[in-house]
């Protein structure tokens, strides 16, 4: 998705109102990028602090500002950062987190983002997942305050298409309740029950944007007194899950079934890959196939 | 400087001490210490469009009392200080006050915003200066120091950073609660043009603000913190709010200066 994200950002340097700031990272990601913003692309080096004010600085004055990092480095060091220079003033500044969830694997704990989008929501940031390389240009069109866009890996079957991009989508159609995935999960999920027969799979909901206002009418219709598959590579706390349940209490959705499956952190104690963290957690594609093939 | 800007301070400093009197509002020592200085900056130096970012956010008191001198905030805004329903709370909020552009107060953030500021007023040819006042504790802060490394890189000859060396923090001085010894040689090594003066006298403050650069400034202001008033340069002026009594020996002080 990185080179996605890239492809899209080359597209989108015409715009002279445009920045792009990195704490100096992007090796064989981003030469295009920078070649293409020239000196509109700021290597800030290593300084995530400092990187967030020069944002903030930068936006203040009328640019739109695109600044990178590997996302825990992005979301969590500079916090106070984000939420004094570019929140308190609703600053168009987009921060993009590569490796959401655990997708820096065999890197260890210290490169997975776990817990950035109830971080970042709490602060009031629009919080966008891709869930396909092609998502990435539709998301990164416009946005006009501060911005959270969490990059992972498209992780659908090879040459599926998907409908257009749309903040939540159903790319999987099914009878056997509704599956909602945050971004890349919802490839997972097509892949794991692409093959499954109609009746036993459920609707596949690729979820792209966190917040309560970009959820379909129809999903509130389809999801009462139906069974709910909730997966997302984020912690509980404050997830899609907690947001989503919080929802249906106000407008008073009853599920029949809430299933949700979520980053369980490191419960062995140990680690690996992404997938490997996956596993553990009930998110990886068989965990998903073993779970339909045993619901009725 | 002409006697008829010692008058424009001293009215502003009896301004300041009115208004921390009648919030009960503390910081009043670091309010005291950065007034010349800001008062300097604004009356005689700062052009239509340049920038201010006052990173040490509890001088906003000094800032407000700036401002007022310069008819740019009322006496009746001024009343509301720290009060309900106030757009002058005791660090500045980055809205409804002519000029400031973010909320500060927590230390170390203004040279990063004001190193963008400076970045941006490059890119767009502007001819803006902008301007950043950080307190010397501040300076322990680490992003203080990625900003400096960030704007002597992009040689911001723009970009001004005074600091207010009072030499006192919240709970004990600098030199006692984490030393960073001289901070002259420290910021010269990492490429700033570092001047220092002392942050009371105007003809010296003009100076060092107008001497010519093609690097990013720092001007180290050696104050005194609460100048002027019973706990000058004592702990206590940090945060401590003034008593009646030291109000009024504060503002006697000025009276005796005959400016009031």
């Amino acid at each position: 998705m990185r080179k996605a994200f890239a492809k899209a950002m080359v597209e989108a340097a015409s715009d002279p109102n445009l920045f792009f700031f990195t704490v100096d990272v992007g090796f064989m990601a981003l030469e295009e990028v920078r070649e293409a913003f020239g000196d509109r692309f700021v290597n800030a080096g290593v300084a995530e602090q400092n990187l967030i004010g020069v944002s903030a600085g930068m936006a203040k004055e009328g640019y739109k500002v695109f600044s990178y990092s590997i996302a825990p480095f992005l979301y969590a060091r500079p916090f106070e950062q984000i939420r004094n220079d570019i929140c308190f003033s609703k600053l168009p500044v987009c921060l993009v987190g590569n490796g959401g969830g655990y997708a820096y694997g065999h890197m260890g704990p210290t490169h997975h983002a776990l817990e950035d989008c109830a971080a970042m929501s709490a602060l009031g940031v629009r919080v966008l997942v891709p869930a396909f390389d092609e998502d990435l240009g539709e998301i990164i069109k416009d946005f006009a305050g501060p911005a959270y866009l969490r990059l992972g890996y498209d992780a659908r079957p090879a040459g599926s298409p998907v409908p257009s991009y749309s903040p939540w989508r159903k790319v999987l159609d099914g009878q056997n309740g509704l599956l909602v995935a945050l971004g890349p999960l919802a490839g997972v999920a097509m892949a794991a029950l692409a093959d499954f027969e109609f009746e036993k799979r459920p609707a596949v909901w690729a979820v792209c944007e966190m917040g309560e206002g970009v959820v379909p009418p129809e999903f509130w219709e389809k999801v009462r007194g139906a069974n709910l598959y909730l997966f997302e590579e984020h912690m509980a706390e404050g997830g899609l899950g907690m947001q989503l349940a919080y929802s249906f209490l106000k407008k008073g959705i009853q599920p029949a079934r809430f299933l949700h499956r979520h980053a369980l952190g490191y419960p062995s104690g140990t680690y690996g890959s992404q997938e490997y963290h996956r596993k553990q957690c009930g998110l990886d594609r068989e965990s998903i196939r073993n779970l339909f093939l045993n619901t009725p | 400087m002409e006697p008829f800007f010692s008058k424009t301070t001293q009215v502003a400093k009896a301004r300041l001490l009115k208004m921390h009197f009648n919030a009960n509002a503390g910081h009043v020592g670091g309010n005291l210490s950065c007034l010349d200085g800001m008062l300097v900056l604004f009356h005689h130096i700062f052009k239509e469009g340049d920038r201010f970012v006052l990173s040490k956010g509890h001088s906003a008191g000094a800032l407000y009392s700036t401002l007022w001198s310069l008819g740019k905030l009322s006496d009746d805004q001024l009343a509301t200080f720290c009060k309900d329903d106030s757009k002058l709370p005791g660090h500045p909020s980055g809205t409804g006050i002519p000029g400031l552009m973010f909320p500060t107060g927590s230390l170390g953030h203004g040279p990063s915003l004001s190193a963008g500021l400076a970045l941006a007023a490059k890119k767009q040819k502007s001819g803006r200066n902008v301007y950043c006042l950080c307190s010397d504790g501040e300076w322990q802060e680490g992003s203080c120091w990625e900003a400096l490394i960030f704007s002597v890189h992009h040689n911001l000859d723009n970009l001004t950073i005074l600091i207010d060396q009072n030499k006192l923090q919240g709970f004990g001085t600098t030199d006692q609660v984490i030393s960073c010894g001289d901070l002259q040689p420290r910021l010269s090594a990492f490429g700033a043009n570092v001047l220092s003066c002392d942050g009371h006298d105007h003809d010296a403050i003009l100076r060092a603000l107008e001497s010519a650069t093609n690097r990013p400034k720092i001007i180290l202001l050696n104050t005194v913190k609460g100048r002027g008033t019973l706990y000058e340069n004592k702990m206590e002026s940090h945060y401590l709010p003034l008593t009646l009594e030291n109000y009024e020996f504060s503002m006697a002080q000025i009276q005796k200066e005959g400016a009031l």
